[in-house]
């Protein structure tokens, strides 16, 4: 094990992959430079500029292109910059990519990954700080992925690249710079397996991208053994691991940066409720950001803001009922 | 002032202006290194005659949209630099209640449509803003300034068809200082560049020297003129460097620093404080003109560290009408 950043595991995942693999390539802007998160550091050295492409600021094609090169044959890596800038290249991943496979009777196939560096960081406001994860679990077709430790988005990001299906991989920007122990050899991990982070009988407490360490910690703080899970990828998701603490522990708490309503952890109390009969949970709460844009100023940014505290909180309350 | 003629004080009011400009945004951007502005700033330093020069041939009720690197454009416009200030700090007060911060800074009281954190997104709202102005038959044109960058983006090619199909009032003020953040935008731009775009899509379009006030004051006075006329849009292409790094704290590393050394001899504002000195302007009034320009801004700047923080309650206030957040 070796201690690294995020973008270090990543950057090193990265490189393993290209190395393995003359088809693996990567797109989008300021790549050459090094990624804005240092995550593409010294590959387009290594690995050329056919292979590391910087692109202009023309998200539709640079998503659209990933399509046509992996019908072709390659592996690309789109990278989108930051999640908000997909928005601009909805109808490529959401029409084209998550179809193409389905539509044309399974000749072709999308394998292709998608980076999306998404959620807040440092007072980056409205229009850079979105998780709209639940929006991608909603399209039939797509993998995505939602790390919380460096380990597991380097292992996710090969899972990623091997794939056949199209993967968006949804890293927290908030944790690029964030450290943890990542093995020398980084296998893939399976989609759909959480990573079981506590054990417990007070609550069953489910989460993933940049809340994992706030939801880690807040359990910790509750003073209450929890069931903690990183579901790690939202689709397909580890429903066997979920409902089996639920059932046993009897409240849930799912926690997500993302705005509440039709979070994914809707999907996941529905899911529980559906495997357990309305009986089946003794208290169920669902922690997320209200139902506002990210603002600007500090003070405000940080009232939507989960912390450690509101999920110990939010612990006790369940444990209470 | 010595000059008595109403052209020297056109031009020392541009001076004014390009001299705020750029006192602003050294604060914001030493607001932004010692983490007093959170989030990122992105300088104008360098470009101040491009906003100023066109500007100047701007009235109230004529709209602008903006850029992430929009500081210029307001201030040029009118808008409140002190409230721009507050804005950048995240304080209440701000010209969006601290809400948007220096990507989104937005003064409609002074037809600022707004700064965007998206690249290009300014170009279908402009052409929009138009057409709402012909409908309404209001006397007033709209600015659309966007980065070089931004040619490269499909709403470019979809409004500049829109804007020439229904003939509409906007300028389109290509602001191309060399680079779209860590890259160099020629080596990811083909074909003849921003001008010849948007020529391709029938609007007519010229080059100016973005770093020279009076060349892009008389070209922007020109085609402002068409636009007013009816003659539909136009397109200015402003050649500038952008002097600082993408942000206030990238030290521009991917560039040689010769160049930049030699963008900042070009000085736009040194060249204009030398024509109005050549036509009798003292040194002595250039100087406390940009002494006044650095003292407002700091003030500003000190109102700023010295105004309050929004209410918390603000973060779920302006979200939307029916279904507001409780
Ligand atoms: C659609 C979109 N893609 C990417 C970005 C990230 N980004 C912010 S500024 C910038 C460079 C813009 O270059 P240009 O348009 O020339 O404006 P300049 O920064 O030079 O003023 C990029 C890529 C963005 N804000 N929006
Ligand atoms: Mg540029």
């Amino acid at each position: 094990m070796t201690r690294m950043s995020f973008a270090e595991a990543t950057r090193r995942a990265l490189a393993d992959e290209m190395r393995r693999d003359p088809l693996v390539w990567a797109l989008g802007e300021d790549l050459v430079q090094g990624g804005i998160f240092g995550q593409y550091k010294g590959l387009a050295e290594e690995f050329g500029a056919d292979r590391i492409v910087s692109t202009p600021i023309s998200e539709s094609t640079i998503m659209g292109a990933g399509l046509g090169a992996a019908l072709c044959g390659t592996r690309p890596i789109v990278e989108m910059r930051i999640a908000d800038f997909t928005l601009c290249a909805m109808d490529e991943l959401v029409s084209q990519i998550a179809k193409v496979r389905y539509m044309f009777g399974g000749q072709g196939r999308a394998a292709l990954v998608v980076r999306m560096p998404q959620g807040m960081w440092r007072n980056s406001a409205a229009q850079h700080s979105q998780c709209l994860e639940a929006w991608l679990t909603h399209i039939p077709g797509l993998v995505v992925a939602a790390p919380g430790t460096p380990a597991d988005a380097a292992g996710l990001l090969k899972a990623a690249i091997r794939s056949d299906d199209p993967v968006v991989l949804m890293e927290p920007k908030n944790l690029w710079t964030s450290e943890g122990e990542v093995p020398e050899k980084v296998a893939p991990i399976p989609f759909g397996v959480a990573r079981h982070a506590a054990a417990g009988d007070a609550a069953t407490v489910v989460t993933w991208s940049a809340t994992v360490p706030v939801a880690e910690q807040g359990a910790l703080e509750s003073g209450l053994a929890c069931d903690v899970f990183d579901l790690r990828s939202l689709w397909p998701w580890d429903e066997a691991a979920v409902i089996a603490s639920a059932r046993r522990t009897r409240r849930l708490l799912v926690v997500h940066e993302a705005v509440t309503v039709s979070g994914f952890g809707a999907e996941v109390v529905a899911r529980v409720v559906e495997a357990l009969g309305p009986g089946g949970l003794a208290a169920v709460e669902r922690l997320g950001a209200p139902r506002a844009p990210v603002p600007f100023s500090p003070p405000l940014e940080d009232s939507l803001r989960i912390t450690p505290a509101r999920v110990a909180d939010a612990i006790r309350r369940l444990a209470a009922r | 002032m010595s000059g008595t003629s109403n052209e020297t004080a056109r031009r020392m009011a541009m001076l004014r202006d390009m001299a705020r400009i750029r006192a602003f945004e050294r604060e914001a951007v030493a607001a932004m290194r010692e983490g007093k502005a959170p989030g990122v700033v992105h300088p104008s330093i360098g470009q101040e005659a491009v906003a100023v020069g066109v500007c100047a041939n701007l009235r109230r009720a004529d709209r602008i949209t903006s850029t992430h690197r929009g500081h210029g454009h307001a201030i040029a416009k009118g808008a409140d630099a002190r409230a721009m200030m507050l804005e950048l700090h995240g304080r209440a007060g701000g010209s969006c209640g601290g809400k948007g911060g220096s990507m989104h800074i937005a003064d409609f009281a002074v037809g600022m449509l707004g700064a965007n954190g998206v690249v290009g997104a300014g170009i279908p709202i402009a052409c929009g803003a138009a057409q709402a102005i012909r409908l309404t038959k209001e006397d007033a044109i709209v600015a659309c300034f966007f980065g070089d960058g931004a040619v490269n983006r499909g709403p470019f090619l979809e409004g500049m068809n829109w804007a020439a199909l229904y003939r509409l009032p906007v300028l389109f003020v290509c602001e191309d200082n060399g680079f779209a953040a860590f890259t160099r935008n020629s080596a990811v731009t083909a074909g003849g560049g921003p001008a010849v775009r948007a020529e391709a899509c029938g609007v007519p379009a010229t080059g100016v020297d973005g770093e020279d006030a009076l060349a892009v004051d008389a070209v922007a006075a020109e085609l402002v003129a068409r636009v007013r006329a009816g003659a539909g849009p136009q397109f200015l292409h402003a050649k500038c460097y952008r002097w600082e790094g993408h942000t206030g704290t990238d030290a521009a590393a991917y560039r040689p620093a010769e160049e930049a050394a030699a963008a900042r001899q070009r000085d736009c504002i040194r060249r204009l404080a030398a024509l109005l000195v050549a036509a009798g302007v003292s040194e002595g009034e250039i100087a406390a003109l940009e002494a006044g320009a650095a003292a407002e801004m700091a003030g500003h700047r000190a109102a700023a560290m010295a105004a309050p923080w929004p209410d918390p309650g603000a973060a779920f206030t302006d979200v939307q009408d029916a279904g507001a957040p409780a």
